[in-house]
């Protein structure tokens, strides 16, 4: 437990790169939309935690060589103040390598505890500070003059190239994340590494030592701050490289990989030393300079006829201000850990000031002197467990994707029956519309009907009563009262012959009928009288004109003069026909 | 595989689109030689087959906007070939919009300008047509669509020079009466035109596009 309080200040460390590093691997990536964050995330942590574990151990030992913090109070302070140096620079905006940071409060433990500090090692680390980004430069102007050439000569249709890109920035960005964990790893437990514990975990397919258990928290620690804060930083990168083609992008993620690989791998360097070439020294390099190499060295390919020198600039004053600033917060750290809070920060100070055992462990010698334990079973039952799990998430996922299409199909079959009812209520309103006006209209044929019916009996009761008028007056022998009553007849039969009545009637029917005709009519000749009018619309019926005498009450001849004015009225010529004129008014 | 299926199928479709595209050109300069020789049932038909390819490369051009952008296809290249298909969409448009205001307003065209209308509008046409395989070469070989695009700039300019001439036939040589009649050709000059014109506007957005590709 005191163990992991002290390491805490490394997975501090661990966070911090997490978080900042993961984005110069998927950033792109994920910036651009071309994969999400979550899995990018996973991608990263699984790799990073493999090629810190697997492959940590190479750049782990020359920090080491470069000072070894035998104390977990010193390594706990070194790693604190690394990082602090770190969190400051990066508040003060100032271009920072956590590496640096790392070697600057590592060299001022050997100042303050007093250590020999190996200058071949210290001159190695700092040439890779250079040499880097230099690498970094060289491989993205390689790789991308390749990569150029093969899509020129290939002719691949720039869709499908996106696919392939994007594969391809996956399996980039898994190297990548690899390499980081492999290379960077020793800045975050490098200082550790000497304190690890004494363990050997036996997983029956492998085993892990003190040393890639510590790497393995290390590891974790960088996962977490990829989940916990890398989104935003990813996004932030993958909008500034966005610049860049997708495919520069991925070179310039590959050569980051590749240059961050070789400087962690031990066969690499140990292929150099067998074909007779001096071995890369294996050495934490900061993955952004490395970034930053990558992409002057497409520039240059390209053609960029400027390159910013203040860039250039910032990252070598990185260089120099880091280390220092690192150095001396650790010295005086190291100065207020040892005399205020009494902890060793060395293995060389005098054991009373801290009862706390300090375990030194050689990682050659390790795996002969340590415990070991055995793993399979329990790792079986974990292994199980997770793979439980995994179902019941997966079954669970599978179920919540189910519902939520059921609800989709739900949600979408109520929005078509509401449109579905929309529809069918303005259809039973054009119904009840037309019912009424059905309704209307048989009521007017009632009202007809009676009107006939009432017409033919009082023509009857009317015919009826001549017809006695008639049989009474053919008996009458008084000449005298026969011929007044005759005359009385003829003029109650005169009377009724008007059909005033029947008239208004059929006037107002025709009007109603007519009635857009009417407007027309009074909108052009707004002189017509009414008489006119009612001409006119008997006319438009195409009604001769004995017909037109009978209905208006005046006498043929009346009707040809009436004719006549209204032609005039109107301004028609002389053999233009009032009937054709009327029906295309 | 399927990764690629998306990336396939908009391929095809856009495919299909440069072909639609390039058949509507042919059909347009079809369409005006048989109004202008009063071949009035072969150009109803030109008329009907131009609007389903309207209505088709409209289509193709949305589903591909639907395919790219519901699958995050090209992020930093889909707004550019999405501009690209929407100015190649509207050539087809006007070729469309040219051929039914013939057949709506059915302009009254001297016999003596018939064959300046039909070399202007095979003029036009052929900037479409020559912008289509610069357009192809953009999705595969984007450092050839320079040297195919100069092409359409060429008829752009010709076709331009045809139409001023046409224009001044008409109001200062031809014996027409009616200003009317004058302003109604001059339109149908202008509406011929513009198709090389909008020819011109994709070659603009293809090249910029290229330069982005291939620096």
């Amino acid at each position: 437990m005191l163990f992991l309080i002290f390491i805490s200040s490394g997975l501090l460390l661990g966070w911090s790169l997490g978080s900042n590093d993961a984005a110069n691997i998927f950033g792109t990536a994920v910036g651009s939309r071309m994969i999400s964050f979550r899995r990018a995330a996973w991608i990263a942590s699984i790799f990073v935690v493999l090629g810190a574990v697997f492959q940590g151990r190479g750049a782990s030992e020359t920090l080491t060589g470069l000072g070894e913090v035998d104390a977990l109070g010193g390594a706990f302070t070194v790693a604190l103040f690394a990082g602090f140096t770190v969190f400051l620079m990066t508040r003060a905006r100032l271009p920072v390598s956590t590496s640096q940071a790392v070697v600057g409060a590592i060299l001022g433990w050997t100042f303050f505890t007093g250590s020999d500090t190996d200058y071949t090692v210290l001159t190695k680390i700092v040439s890779t500070w250079v040499s880097g980004p230099i690498l970094g430069m060289f491989f993205a102007a390689i790789l991308y003059i390749l990569l150029r050439k093969t899509l020129r000569r290939t002719k691949i249709h720039v869709i499908k190239l996106d696919t392939y890109i994007r594969i391809a920035l996956i399996m980039a960005g898994a190297f990548g994340a690899y390499s980081l964990g492999a290379n960077n790893i020793a800045n975050v437990m490098g200082v550790f590494v000497p304190s690890a514990p004494d363990i050997l975990l036996n997983f029956g397919i492998f085993t892990l030592d003190g040393v890639q258990i510590l790497f393995l928290f290390g590891g974790l620690a960088i996962a977490v701050g990829i989940f916990t804060y890398s989104e935003r930083v990813m996004q932030t990168v993958g909008r500034g490289i966005l610049a860049l083609t997708p495919e520069a992008a991925f070179i310039v993620v590959l050569a980051q990989a590749l240059v961050l690989f070789l400087f962690s791998s031990i066969r690499f360097s140990e292929m150099l030393m067998a074909i007779g070439l001096p071995p890369l020294p294996l050495v934490p390099v900061s993955s952004t300079q490395v970034v930053i190499g990558a992409v002057l060295g497409i520039g240059l390919v390209k053609g960029a006829r400027e390159i910013k020198i203040r860039t250039l600039s910032g990252v070598a004053l990185g260089w120099i201000i880091t280390p220092i600033t690192a150095g001396i917060f650790t010295f005086f750290a190291l100065f207020f850990v040892q005399n205020v809070f009494g902890i060793a920060v060395t293995k060389q100070i005098p054991e009373e000031i801290t009862e706390m055992p300090v375990i030194i462990a050689e990682p050659s010698v390790l795996t002969d002197m340590a415990q070991q334990i055995n793993m399979v079973l329990p790792g079986l039952l974990i292994l199980s467990m997770a793979i439980i799990v995994l179902l019941v998430y997966l079954f669970f996922r599978q179920q919540k994707m189910r519902l939520k299409t059921e609800n989709e199909l739900l949600t979408q079959q109520n929005q078509y029956f509401n449109a579905q009812k929309a529809l069918n209520d303005m259809e039973i309103n054009a119904i009840q519309m037309e019912n009424t006006m059905l309704s209307n209209k048989l009521e007017i044929k009632r009202q007809e009907y009676n009107n006939i019916l009432l017409n033919i009996s009082d023509q009857k009761k009317f015919l009826e009563s001549v017809s006695d008028q008639i049989s009474r007056l053919i008996g009458e022998k008084d000449i005298d009262k026969r011929d007044r009553e005759l005359k009385a007849l003829s003029a109650r039969l005169k009377q009724r012959m008007s059909f005033s009545k029947e008239i208004d009637d059929f006037y107002g029917k025709i009007e109603q009928t007519h009635q857009d005709f009417i407007t027309k009519l009074t909108e052009r000749f707004p002189d017509l009288t009414e008489k006119e009018k009612r001409l006119a619309i008997l006319l438009r019926l195409n009604l001769s004109s004995k017909e037109i005498a009978t209905l208006m009450n005046i006498s043929t001849k009346s009707t040809e003069i009436a004719r006549y004015r209204l032609r005039k009225k109107m301004g028609l010529k002389e053999r233009a026909n009032v009937h054709d004129f009327l029906t295309n008014l | 595989m399927k990764p690629f299926k998306h990336a396939n199928k908009s391929i095809e479709l856009i495919d299909n689109f440069l072909n639609t595209i390039d058949r509507g050109a042919i059909i347009f300069k079809e369409g005006v030689k048989n109004y202008l020789y009063g071949n009035r049932e072969n150009f109803v038909d030109n008329l009907k087959t131009l609007s389903a390819l309207e209505t088709d490369a409209d289509i193709y051009r949305r589903k591909v906007e639907n395919i790219l952008y519901t699958q995050s296809l090209m992020p930093q290249l889909r707004g550019d070939i999405m501009r690209l298909l929407e100015e190649l969409d509207n050539t087809i448009d006007l070729a469309k919009k040219s051929l039914f205001q013939f057949d709506v307003e059915v302009p009254k065209i001297p016999a003596e300008l018939n064959q300046d209308f039909v070399k202007l509008s095979e003029l036009s046409a052929a900037a479409i047509e020559s912008v289509v395989p610069a357009a192809r070469a953009y999705f595969r070989s984007p450092e050839l669509v320079k040297e195919k695009i100069h092409r359409v700039y060429l008829y752009e300019k010709e076709a331009d020079k045809l139409a001023d001439s046409i224009k001044r036939r008409v109001f200062q040589e031809l014996p027409i009466e009616k200003l009317s009649e004058k302003f109604h050709l001059r339109y149908f000059t202008l509406h011929i035109e513009n198709l090389s014109d909008a020819a011109e506007r994709v070659a603009d957005v293809l090249s910029i596009m290229a330069i982005k590709r291939t620096t």
